[in-house]
């Protein structure tokens, strides 16, 4: 291995200029492995007039920003970004790339990955970095790339032993974020942006984008109801409670995929990831999955009428009993004690 | 106006039920002991295919990687009404992630011909990487419009989709050949087609003629597969051999992530305060939280 600093780079989401959450969560975790690879954290920045976001990636640890800036660069283009971003990986061979796993992030990193032969691992829920004995050879300093899978019955560690560029997408909220107390302003390295006619393939005609109408992340108390609801019609009743209390309905995968409840609405590893002061797990068992996306809440009620459910293993308060008979009574009393 | 289309379609365990005793010790899934299924973005992909040919004319073709097994969901897909079908299955294929794996289907694509569009379902259900019909596209140098939710219009040489993203959707214009990964919203898959099964339910993949051959020993190879081909009933089965393959990118060795570690999620015994189903108790619980300030 030479000396050269190991490199890691993030790549920094927007829209009209406005920054993604999680590409911050993404920086703030850069800059933790980064630490412990004695490397250099880089964001990348795509797009136009995006150089005030360029320098606000410092303020996360950041020591050099990565900036293409140009007028057909506005809006996110598959085609465009991808070739930007894979031209910059296979220049500079960054140790790792994290990307947040959004619609965008989820539709750009497989190209970048596919076209520098990197291995990329999607949604983890962790990231770490340590030394690796696997198939008798040692390897230093690789990325642990951590998430549930089949089922969420197991935890997988993936690596990418071989790979120069170790390449991984992380959902919003998984991530903490943490700005720096005290940060230095790093350089700003301008890419020049040369277009191609690959990129006129694509045309976008119309992009119809509301504000997030649903912000779980931000609401102090969430009702989330899973399968064990039982229908569309019983879900309503967390709709009342959720009135009555002051929060925000959510739901798990299983409640969403039987279509209980919309999918931006969805808690869990390919959801999101919330710590409210208050969860109340309705109905829901608790795969690892879900429990991934609520259990550092403060405090967890489970309500479920499987006493043996594993949602009551991660609860503060759990109820064994029919949500369609606890619910009610919750919401009486709560009135009752208002008054 | 015709369209040819392909559509990538996976067959995959029911995630829903699976235990420690079907994971090797290298950490990959032992299939064989699982109940498998069509994975159901795949299917809706397929839907779409068959819209696009039902009002336009054409072909659809549906493709397959995996273990011989795998021909169950191309048998399904000819109940659907795929006009061809092929399974890509050598056991040097095993093993891999969505990198070699994009790179052995879009090898088989390129030997497959012509084609306007390539449909897959958005992600499958056993990783939910969303990777592989991606990969596909940069390996053939095509465009991709992931998340479609809607083929607006097709028109040669171009088609318009609407996709989702976050918070919206977008409308999408692609020239084409273009790769379009869909969402389970897209469509609702149509039935088997009962003239189709009765048809098709004796369609076999080569490994399942050398399975027949095998257990009969009056049969020859050569000559049922013949059969096969000549009523219509093969299932073309491309190998390694059928290729001109980098081996050094195919299969769990050309595969740049591994699974390191696997743990078994251990159930915590975590203590918590049992609240009983009725007033009392949950009028407590709800003093005791007001009391902490977690409610107002």
């Amino acid at each position: 291995m030479d000396n050269t600093p190991q490199e890691v780079w993030v790549f920094v989401e927007q829209k009209e200029g406005m920054p993604a959450d999680v590409s911050f969560e993404l920086l703030s975790k850069g800059k933790k492995l980064t630490d412990n690879l004695s490397g250099v954290l880089k964001s990348v920045v795509i797009g136009y007039q995006v150089e005030d976001l360029a320098k606000e990636t410092f303020r996360y640890g950041t020591e050099e920003a990565i900036l293409v800036d140009h007028p057909d660069l506005r809006n996110y283009h598959t085609m465009s970004y991808s070739r930007i971003l894979y031209e910059l990986v296979e220049k500079y061979r960054p140790r790792i790339v994290l990307f947040g796993a959004t619609f965008q992030g989820r539709d750009l990193a497989p190209r970048v990955a596919s076209h520098t032969r990197s291995g990329l691992t999607a949604d983890c829920t962790d990231l770490q970095i340590a030394d690796v004995q696997y198939l008798r050879q040692d390897y230093q300093q690789l990325l642990l790339q951590i998430r549930p899978a089949f089922g969420g019955n197991i935890i997988a560690t993936i690596i990418s032993p071989d790979s120069p560029t170790q390449m991984a997408t992380v959902r919003e909220g998984v991530m903490e974020l943490s700005p720096l107390e005290k940060f230095t302003v790093g350089k700003i390295t301008e890419i020049p942006y040369k277009p191609d006619p690959m990129d006129q393939l694509i045309k976008i005609i119309e992009r119809h984008q509301e504000e997030k109408k649903v912000n779980l992340k931000a609401a102090p108390i969430i009702v989330a109801g899973g399968y064990g609801m039982g229908s569309k019609e019983n879900f309503q009743i967390l709709y009342s409670l959720a009135h009555a209390i002051g929060a925000e309905v959510a739901g798990s995968r299983a409640a969403v995929d039987a279509g209980f409840i919309s999918p931006e609405r969805q808690i869990g590893q390919t959801g999101v990831t919330v710590r409210p002061k208050l969860y109340i797990a309705c109905g829901i068992s608790g795969a690892i999955q879900h429990r991934a996306g609520m259990q550092d809440s403060q405090k967890i009620i489970a309500i479920n009428d499987d006493p043996d459910a594993p949602i009551f293993d991660v609860c503060h308060y759990g109820i064994v009993g029919d949500v369609m008979q606890v619910i009610p009574i919750f919401i009486d009393s709560f009135k009752h004690k208002l008054r | 106006m015709a369209f040819q289309s392909i559509v990538m379609v996976k067959q995959v365990p029911d995630t829903a039920n699976i235990s420690g005793q079907v994971m090797r010790p290298d950490g990959t899934v032992n299939r064989a002991k699982l109940p498998a299924i069509f994975n159901p973005e795949d299917k809706v992909a397929l839907e779409l295919a068959l819209q696009i040919k039902d009002r336009h004319g054409g072909k659809v073709s549906a493709i397959t990687m995996g273990p011989p097994k795998a021909s169950e969901v191309l048998r399904e897909c000819l109940y659907m009404g795929a006009d061809a079908v092929y399974l890509i299955s050598d056991r040097k294929f095993a093993g891999a992630d969505t990198l070699a794996t994009s790179y052995v289907l879009s090898e088989a694509i390129k030997k497959i011909g012509e084609y306007d569009l390539i449909f897959a379902g958005r992600q499958a259900i056993d990783g939910d990487t969303a990777q592989v019909g991606p990969q596909t596209a940069e390996k053939l140098g095509l465009p991709q419009i992931t998340y479609a939710e809607e083929i607006i219009n097709v028109k040669k040489p171009r088609v318009t989709v609407r996709r989702r993203i976050d918070g919206g959707y977008e409308i999408i214009e692609s020239k084409m050949p273009v790769l379009i990964t869909v969402i389970k919203e897209a469509a609702e898959p149509r039935p088997f087609k009962a003239t189709r099964v009765m048809a098709y339910k004796n369609a076999k993949s080569l490994v399942e003629l050398e399975e027949m051959t095998n257990a009969n020993s009056l049969l020859y190879i050569d000559d049922l597969k013949e059969e096969f081909i000549s009523r219509n009933l093969f299932i073309p089965t491309l190998t390694l051999d059928d290729f001109e393959l980098d081996i050094s990118r195919i299969g769990q060795s050309g595969s740049p992530t591994k699974v390191y570690k696997i743990d078994s999620v251990v159930l915590g015994v975590g203590e918590h305060i049992k609240i009983e189903p009725n007033k009392d108790g949950i009028g407590n619980l709800i003093e005791q939280l007001m009391e902490n300030r977690i409610f107002g």
